[in-house]
C-alpha cells in the first residue's frame, strides 16, 4: 500500500493562483477527501498530483516505502490513477470498452490482456457483454463504471477521484460509492477524492481537507464533521448549506 | 454469433446481430458500428444517388476496354469526322474522327486517377500537419499554421503553370501541382478539431496512462478528426476534377491523345456552334461527376457527424 | 408563510400530458405518458432522474418540445387558454407574459452577445409597450430585486463576464420582468455551488411569494426540493408515481420515493453499504 505526501504545492496559471501552500499526508490506505466550492482549487490539487499540471513550487511524492517512483514517471502513472467527473467526457467516443481497456496494458507491456480485461470487468460489476459497446450504448452508471476499470486495470495503488458521482443519479451514485468502497477494502487502495457534496466525501473519507479560493482552509476527520466538531467558520458554513434550503 | 438458417428470415438474423447491443466480438462491434452509419446515410436518397453515380463511374473506368464500343485514340480522319449523335456513334464523333463516347469512358480512368492520387496525398499531409499542430501547441503549431499559410497562398493554376515550365507538361505534374495546393484546407480542419478534442477528459485519461504523444495523436486524436477530413475530401473532389479539366483545357495536363475530360472540351471549343457535341459531351460529364461527389460529401457529412450518430 | 392554493380556478390544468419522439430505431418513444396534476399559486416539485420526463413536461407546458417530438394531452390549460389549440402566435405571446421559464446555466442560456441589460429590456418591450427609457429603469429595478449589488455595472455586462450566480440570477430577473403568472424553473440551481444555490433560491421564493405567482421546480435534487416546495410530484418512466406535500415526504408510501430518500448518504448517519434501489418493472407500468 502507498501513501501520498503532498508538500507546499503551488499551482498558477498564468497570473491566477489556483492552488497555493497545500501540504498533506494521506497514509497508505487512508481514504482522504477535498472539498470545496468551484474555484477552490480542489480538482487543480488532483491534477497537480499526477502531473496533468505543472507545480510552480513544491513536491509530490508516494510514501509508504523506500525508492518509489517520482511523478510524471512511467512507473509514478502505474501507481497513481485518476477517474474523471463527466461519465460522458472521458471515455472515448469512438473506441469500445475493449480497446478502452487494452489501452493501458498494451502501453505498459502487460501479458495475459484477455483475462485483465475480463477480470477488471467483472471486478466493476459489468459482464463480458458490455466488453465490445461502445460509450454510447452505455448508461451514466455504466461508463462511469468502466471508467472505474480502466483506472484500476493497472493496478496502481493509489486512486484519484475528481467528482466521481456528481454527474450520476441519486441512485445510480449509491451504486458507484458502494463499488468504490468494495474495491477499496479488496485491493487495499489509497483514495483521493474530490467533492462538492459533504454527504458524499464524508461517506467515503476518513478525513477530509476543507478549501477555499485555493488555499487550505482546515484538515478535519469525517467523524469530526459529523458531529460539527469543526474550527473554521468557513466549514461550518459549507455544513448550514448542504442542509437544504431553509425559510427564514 | 446467431447462426440463421432459413432465407427469409436470413435478412433479418444478420441485421440483428449487426445491430446487437451486445456484440460479443470486436469485429462485429465494427462492423454494427459501420452498419448503423450506412443505415443512417442511406436515409437521405440523393446521398445514395451520389454513392451510385460515384460507383458507376468507378465501374465503367474498370471495364473500360469492354465497355467502349471503338478505341479513344484512333480515328478515322477521312469519313468519321465531326459527326453528331447516332445509333453507330452514341455521342457524335471528334474533329479526328474518334468517337466521344470511348473517350469518355476511357477518360473516366483519369479523372479517377486524377482524384484519388490527390486525395490519396493532400489528406494524410493535412491530417498529420494539422493534429500535430494542434496538440503540440506553441511554436510547432505556430510554425506549422505558418507553412500552411504559405501554400494557402498559392493558386493552384499559376502554380501548375510554374510546375509545367519547370517539369514539363503531364497527367502526373498537374496532380502533384493540386495536391500541394489542396492539403491546407484539411490541416485547418484538424487543428480545429484537434483543438476541441484535446481538452477532453478522455484524452487527459490516456496521457495519464502514459501514452507518448505520438500514439495519442495518432491512435486517439486522428480517428476523430477522420471524419471531418474525408467529408471535405469529398466534397473537394468536384473542385479537383474541375481544376484538373481546367488544367486540361489550358493544355497543362494530360497531353493528347489522352482523352481527358478538361482537354476535350478545349479541343472542342473550336465547333461549339455547330458540333456542340464535341464540347458538351465531356461537360456534362464533369458536371455530373461533380455534383455526384457534392452529394456524396453532403451525405457522409450527415452520417459521419458525431452529434448525429448517437 | 402560507401559501395559497388556487381557490377559484387552478393557474394550470395538465390531464393526461403525452410527449411522443420518433426512436432510432424507427417507431415511436413516449417520453411521457400520460401526467396529470393541477398548479394553484404554490411551489410544486417535480423530480425524477434522468429519463424520467420531468424536463420534457415542463417544455410540454411551454411551448418547446423540440421538433419531431408530439405532445398531446386531454387538457392542458393556462388559465382560460387552450395551450394545446392556441396558435404559434399566442403562444409566443404567452411566453414572458404569462409563462415564463428558468434554464440550468445562464452560460447556454443568455445570448451570449447581447449585454445583459439589453436582453431583459429586449423582453420587456417585447410584451409592454414602452419607452426606451422606462424599459432600462424597470431593467434596472429588476436586476436589484433579484439582489444584485451594482445593477448599472451588471446592465453592461456580458454573460461570459459575470458569475453563475450572477447570471442566473439576471435570468430569473429577465424571465419575471413581464410579470408571469407561472413560472417553470427547469434545474435551476444544478450547476451553481451550494451556498449560491441557496441564495437564488431565496430570491426566487421571495419573488415567487410577493407576485402570487405558481412555480414549477424540476430537478434531480429530492432532498432540495421538499426543502423548497410545498408539494412533490414523482416522476418515475414518464410517468407521476407519486404526490406527496412536501412535509410528508418521509411518510412517502411508493417504494420509487422511498428509496431514492434512502439511497442517498446523509451527514452524521454512516451506512455502509448505502442501500441501492431496486429498480422493479411495475413501476414503468
Amino acid at each position: 500500500m502507498r501513501g501520498l505526501s503532498l508538500n507546499d504545492v503551488r499551482v498558477t496559471f498564468g497570473d491566477f493562483v489556483a492552488v497555493d501552500a497545500v501540504s498533506l499526508d494521506v497514509a497508505p490506505g487512508e481514504s482522504f477527501g477535498i472539498v470545496g466550492e468551484s474555484g477552490s482549487g480542489k480538482s487543480t490539487v488532483l491534477r497537480a498530483i499526477c502531473g496533468l499540471v505543472p507545480l510552480a513550487r513544491g513536491s509530490v511524492s508516494l510514501t509508504g516505502a523506500p525508492g518509489l517512483p517520482a511523478p510524471a514517471t512511467q512507473a509514478f502513472r502505474r501507481q497513481v490513477q485518476m477517474v474523471f467527473q463527466d461519465p460522458y467526457g472521458s471515455l472515448h467516443p469512438r473506441q469500445t470498452v475493449d480497446r478502452m481497456l487494452a489501452e493501458p496494458l498494451a502501453i505498459h507491456g502487460f501479458e495475459q490482456a484477455e483475462q485483465r480485461i475480463e477480470q477488471a470487468l467483472d471486478d466493476v460489476g459489468l459482464g463480458a457483454g458490455f466488453r465490445f459497446r461502445y460509450p454510447h450504448q452505455l448508461s451514466g452508471g455504466q461508463r462511469q463504471r468502466v471508467a472505474i476499470a480502466r483506472a484500476l486495470i493497472l493496478e496502481p495503488q493509489v486512486v484519484l477521484l475528481d467528482e466521481p458521482t456528481s454527474a450520476l443519479d441519486a441512485s445510480v451514485q449509491a451504486e458507484v460509492l458502494n463499488l468504490l468502497e468494495t474495491l477499496r477494502r479488496q485491493k487495499g487502495l489509497t483514495f483521493v477524492m474530490v467533492s462538492h457534496d459533504l454527504a458524499v466525501v464524508t461517506h467515503l473519507c476518513e478525513r477530509l481537507l476543507v478549501m477555499q479560493r485555493g488555499q487550505m482552509v482546515e484538515v478535519v476527520s469525517a467523524a469530526d464533521l459529523a458531529a460539527h466538531r469543526v474550527s473554521a467558520e468557513y466549514t461550518r458554513s459549507l455544513m448550514r448549506a448542504s442542509v437544504g434550503f431553509q425559510r427564514a | 454469433m446467431n447462426a440463421p438458417t432459413s432465407s427469409p428470415t436470413q435478412a433479418l438474423g444478420w441485421k440483428a446481430w449487426l445491430l446487437s447491443e451486445r456484440p460479443s466480438s470486436r469485429r462485429q462491434a465494427a462492423l454494427g458500428r459501420a452498419y448503423a452509419g450506412w443505415l443512417t446515410f442511406s436515409r437521405n436518397r440523393l446521398a445514395v444517388v451520389g454513392l451510385t453515380t460515384v460507383a458507376a463511374l468507378v465501374a465503367v473506368a474498370a471495364l473500360a476496354p469492354w465497355l467502349a464500343p471503338y478505341p479513344p485514340t484512333v480515328g478515322d480522319l477521312a469519313t468519321q469526322r465531326l459527326l453528331p449523335p447516332s445509333a453507330l456513334h452514341l455521342l457524335g464523333t471528334d474533329d479526328q474522327g474518334r468517337d466521344i463516347l470511348s473517350r469518355l469512358i476511357f477518360g473516366a480512368r483519369i479523372t479517377l486517377y486524377v482524384v484519388l492520387l490527390v486525395a490519396v496525398l493532400a489528406a494524410p499531409i493535412g491530417l498529420v500537419v494539422g493534429t500535430v499542430a494542434g496538440y503540440a501547441g506553441g511554436w510547432v503549431d505556430g510554425l506549422l499554421m505558418r507553412v500552411t499559410d504559405i501554400f494557402l497562398a498559392f493558386p493552384r493554376l499559376i502554380l501548375a503553370l510554374a510546375f509545367v515550365a519547370a517539369l514539363g507538361p503531364g497527367i502526373e505534374n498537374a496532380v502533384i501541382a493540386i495536391a500541394i495546393t489542396s492539403w491546407p484546407p484539411y490541416a485547418r480542419i484538424a487543428r480545429a478539431e484537434t483543438l476541441t478534442i484535446r481538452q477532453a477528459d478522455y484524452i487527459l485519461a490516456v496521457q495519464l496512462i502514459g501514452a507518448s504523444p505520438w500514439r495519442i495523436v495518432l491512435r486517439h486524436i486522428m480517428p476523430l478528426c477522420l471524419s471531418s477530413v474525408i467529408v471535405r475530401v469529398t466534397l473537394d473532389m468536384a473542385g479537383i476534377i474541375l481544376t484538373a479539366a481546367g488544367l486540361g483545357f489550358l493544355g497543362l495536363g494530360a497531353q493528347p491523345p489522352t482523352p481527358e475530360w478538361g482537354a476535350m472540351i478545349a479541343n472542342g471549343r473550336q465547333f461549339v456552334l455547330d458540333q456542340w457535341w464535341v464540347a458538351a459531351a465531356p461537360g456534362v460529364a464533369i458536371f455530373l461527376v461533380s455534383l455526384a461527389f457534392n452529394l456524396l460529401g453532403d451525405g457522409l457529412r450527415d452520417a459521419l457527424d458525431p452529434k448525429s450518430v448517437k | 408563510m402560507e401559501t395559497r392554493h388556487g381557490v377559484t380556478q387552478p393557474l394550470l390544468e395538465v390531464q393526461d400530458l403525452r410527449v411522443t419522439y420518433p426512436s432510432r430505431q424507427g417507431g415511436l418513444a413516449e417520453v411521457v405518458r400520460g401526467v396529470s396534476f393541477s398548479l394553484g399559486q404554490e411551489r410544486l416539485g417535480l423530480v425524477g432522474e434522468s429519463g424520467s420526463g420531468k424536463s420534457q413536461t415542463g417544455r410540454a407546458i411551454m411551448g418547446l418540445t423540440a421538433p419531431g417530438g408530439r405532445v398531446q394531452a386531454e387538457r392542458l390549460t393556462l388559465g382560460d387558454v387552450d395551450l394545446l389549440r392556441c396558435s404559434e402566435t399566442e403562444r409566443r405571446q404567452l411566453r414572458g407574459r404569462r409563462m415564463a421559464m428558468v434554464l440550468q446555466d445562464p452560460k447556454f442560456s443568455l445570448n451570449p452577445v447581447m449585454s445583459i441589460g439589453a436582453q431583459i429590456v429586449e423582453t420587456l418591450q417585447r410584451h409592454q409597450s414602452v419607452s426606451s427609457r422606462h424599459a432600462r429603469e424597470r431593467a434596472l429595478d429588476a436586476l436589484a430585486a433579484v439582489q444584485i449589488d451594482n445593477p448599472r455595472r451588471v446592465f453592461d455586462l456580458y454573460p461570459h463576464e459575470v458569475s453563475g450566480g450572477m447570471g442566473q440570477r439576471a435570468m430569473i430577473a429577465m424571465m419575471l420582468i413581464a410579470e408571469p403568472q407561472l413560472l417553470i424553473a427547469d434545474e435551476p440551481t444544478s450547476a451553481l455551488d451550494v451556498t449560491v444555490q441557496l441564495e437564488v433560491l431565496s430570491i426566487l421564493d421571495r419573488l415567487v411569494a410577493e407576485r402570487g405567482m405558481g412555480l414549477i421546480f424540476i430537478s434531480h435534487d429530492l432532498r432540495l426540493v421538499s426543502s423548497f416546495c410545498d408539494r412533490v410530484l414523482v416522476m418515475y418512466a414518464g410517468r407521476i408515481v407519486e404526490e406527496v406535500a412536501a412535509a410528508d415526504l418521509a411518510h412517502a408510501r411508493h417504494p420509487y420515493t422511498q428509496g431514492l430518500l434512502e439511497c442517498l448518504p446523509r451527514l452524521g448517519e454512516p451506512r455502509h453499504p448505502l442501500p441501492t434501489l431496486d429498480r422493479r418493472a411495475e413501476w414503468a407500468q
